[in-house]
């Protein structure tokens, strides 16, 4: 396969480009080439960054030459097909109760349906973990079903509270962070999705998968208080990519 | 966890670093780490450390710190200025030489004018937990460092020392060039077939000024406008530190140590490594100049900057050495030859 591009980030990265779109066929050859660029070690590469369309290979320019690089990476390219490893999909806990979801009722105007009928729509969709990115441990999930597909709010929020289910265009996504942003708000989880503290840093990786399971304001509660007293990580099953 | 420093003040802008980050770019944790590697690097070669130990990095105004430890040995590297001990009454002690201070004594922090950031570095350097790997502080979402945080009043900070043995203090051989005015090299790409040619060319021979809206994240610059062929959004694509994007307005940002991993405004070009510390110790102000240079050269560049910076640390003396005129170390620098031949 020759339908990608290699292109120069100085002497820090090379990114591997497969094309220009979002679009799961080249998010599984972004990741196909991660893993196998991760098990291959080659010298000087410092690490592996994967994106919706490219993959940033940072290497110390001290230890391997840009050009070294490029020609033992084409060679991967060309070997790696899509991706085969074994993903996690992870299970994990949502309310969709107004008090959590301050643009539900706008969203659900605007798409032509009820509120619940976009919660359990939103719900009953496996998601694709694209890329992290924006804040530590922002998971790009994809894709959003065509129907609850929407441009983003026209204006941000400077604070939106950590855990909140945004969707915006093709995607959804939970904030780990209070941050600003632009995305519509239609839920909250009360899980973790960034620890400092923890070995991963962060609860998903690229090319895992995502379930949303929709839970009560009660439940919300119980969730919370359990992990915030670490004492609840959501679990996850091996499935096939 | 030892204490050795108590914070009095804590200047503008004073976080822990160290090299910075790896491994976790992938899940949207930046490198963070010392804006200027260079300066870092030495301040811990002056304190005695092996790489990799975590200092000070003061940016705008400098920390007070009283000794609390039996003994701490200290070493600020940036630009002029220097530690004003204050129970002592001596003259300062220069940046870019180390001091060993007792407890009971005070150090005031004084920057000199010409450098954005310096470092503080303590032998054996600070000790504060490990965090994914690092001690840097990402202060944006709060860990890594000191509490994830800049220091404040009152802080204790910790060391892997309570004492440390008498000896010569050391310096440098020669002063310490900012080259404050050497055009910052880069790459161009990955993202240049997004610009205009004649962007490309405004890029290149243009000035720009660093704004006051920069900080670890960016360096948000003011100067000529760089025309987008089209869209000015991209899909989400990977950022290096050094990376160069254009959004909307048309003015470029280096994006720095604390920048975001992805991000989806072309990237006209790319800083390269050996330049990115003569970038980080520009700050509010200064002039910023690009020259293109290979990829190739950019590693010849990094080979070169990184043997110069190993001699710099060969060429550390003891302060006991280094006061009146070296006769050795004019013959060193061919200065008298140079004066005699003028003379001719």
């Amino acid at each position: 396969m020759d339908d990608f591009r290699i292109l120069q980030a100085a002497d820090s990265a090379l990114v591997i480009e497969f094309g220009s779109t979002i679009d799961r066929k080249i998010s599984e050859r972004v990741l196909a080439l991660a893993e196998a660029l991760k098990s291959a070690g080659l010298p000087g590469v410092t690490e592996v960054v994967a994106t919706f369309r490219s993959l940033n290979v940072n290497y110390d320019s001290l230890v391997t030459a840009g050009r070294d690089l490029e020609q033992a990476i084409t060679a991967f390219v060309t070997e790696s097909g899509a991706s085969s490893h074994v993903r996690q999909l992870w299970d994990i806990p949502v309310c969709y109760d107004p008090q959590f979801a301050p643009d539900i009722e706008d969203v659900a105007k605007s798409v032509g349906l009820t509120t619940a009928e976009v919660a359990a729509l939103h719900a009953s969709t496996q998601y694709h973990v694209y890329m992290i990115g924006f804040v530590p441990g922002y998971p790009y999930l994809g894709d959003l079903p065509a129907k609850l597909q929407l441009p983003r709010r026209p204006e941000p929020r400077t604070r939106v509270p950590p855990g909140s289910l945004a969707i915006a265009s093709s995607m959804t996504a939970v904030y780990p962070y209070e941050s600003p942003g632009g995305w519509h708000l239609i839920g909250r989880s009360p899980v973790r999705f960034f620890n400092p503290e923890s070995a991963k840093g962060a609860l998903l990786g690229p090319g895992d998968a995502v379930k949303f399971r929709p839970v009560t304001p009660e439940e919300f509660s119980g969730i919370r208080l359990a992990v915030e007293r670490n004492d609840f990580v959501p679990t996850s099953t091996e499935i096939a990519a | 966890m030892i204490p050795v420093l108590k914070v009095v003040a804590p200047g503008f802008h004073t976080t822990i670093q160290d090299e910075g980050r790896r491994g976790f770019q992938h899940v949207g944790v930046p490198v963070s780490g010392a804006l200027d590697r260079n300066g870092y690097t030495l301040a811990n070669a002056l304190a005695g450390n092996t790489q990799g130990s975590a200092c000070l990095e003061i940016i705008g105004s400098g920390p007070e710190l009283e000794v609390v430890g039996s003994s701490v040995r200290i070493a600020l590297v940036g630009s002029g200025g220097g530690l004003e001990i204050n129970e002592r009454g001596d003259p300062l002690v220069r940046s870019g030489q180390s001091a060993r201070v007792t407890k009971g004594e005070t150090v005031r922090v004084r920057l000199g004018g010409d450098a954005f950031c310096s470092y503080l570095a303590i032998e054996g350097g600070f000790n504060v937990p490990l965090c994914l790997g690092s001690r840097s502080t990402y202060t944006r979402a709060g860990f890594g460092g000191f509490s994830g945080r800049q220091i404040r009043s009152g802080d204790t900070l910790h060391g892997y020392a309570d004492d440390v043995a008498a000896r010569d203090e050391v310096t440098f051989s020669e002063e310490r060039n900012l080259r404050l005015d050497q055009p910052i090299r880069v790459v161009l790409g990955p993202q240049d077939d997004c610009f205009t040619e004649a962007a490309i060319q405004e890029f290149l021979h243009g000035a720009y000024t660093i704004t006051p809206a920069s900080d670890r994240m960016g360096f948000r610059l003011a100067g000529p406008l760089l025309e987008h062929k089209n869209d000015y959004n991209i899909v989400s694509d990977g950022i290096v530190t050094g990376s160069i994007q254009v959004p909307g307005s048309k003015l470029p940002i280096v994006l720095m140590a604390d920048a975001q991993t992805t991000g989806g405004y072309p990237k006209i070009a790319t800083v390269i490594s050996a330049d990115l510390p003569l970038l980080g110790v520009r700050g509010t102000g200064r002039t910023v100049r690009f020259q293109l240079v290979s990829r190739e050269d950019a590693e010849k560049i990094r080979r070169a900057e990184h043997q110069h910076l190993l001699n710099v640390i060969r060429d550390i003396r003891p302060v006991s050495e280094s006061k009146g005129i070296s006769i050795e170390a004019l013959y060193n620098q061919n200065l008298i030859d140079g004066i005699i031949d003028a003379n001719i």
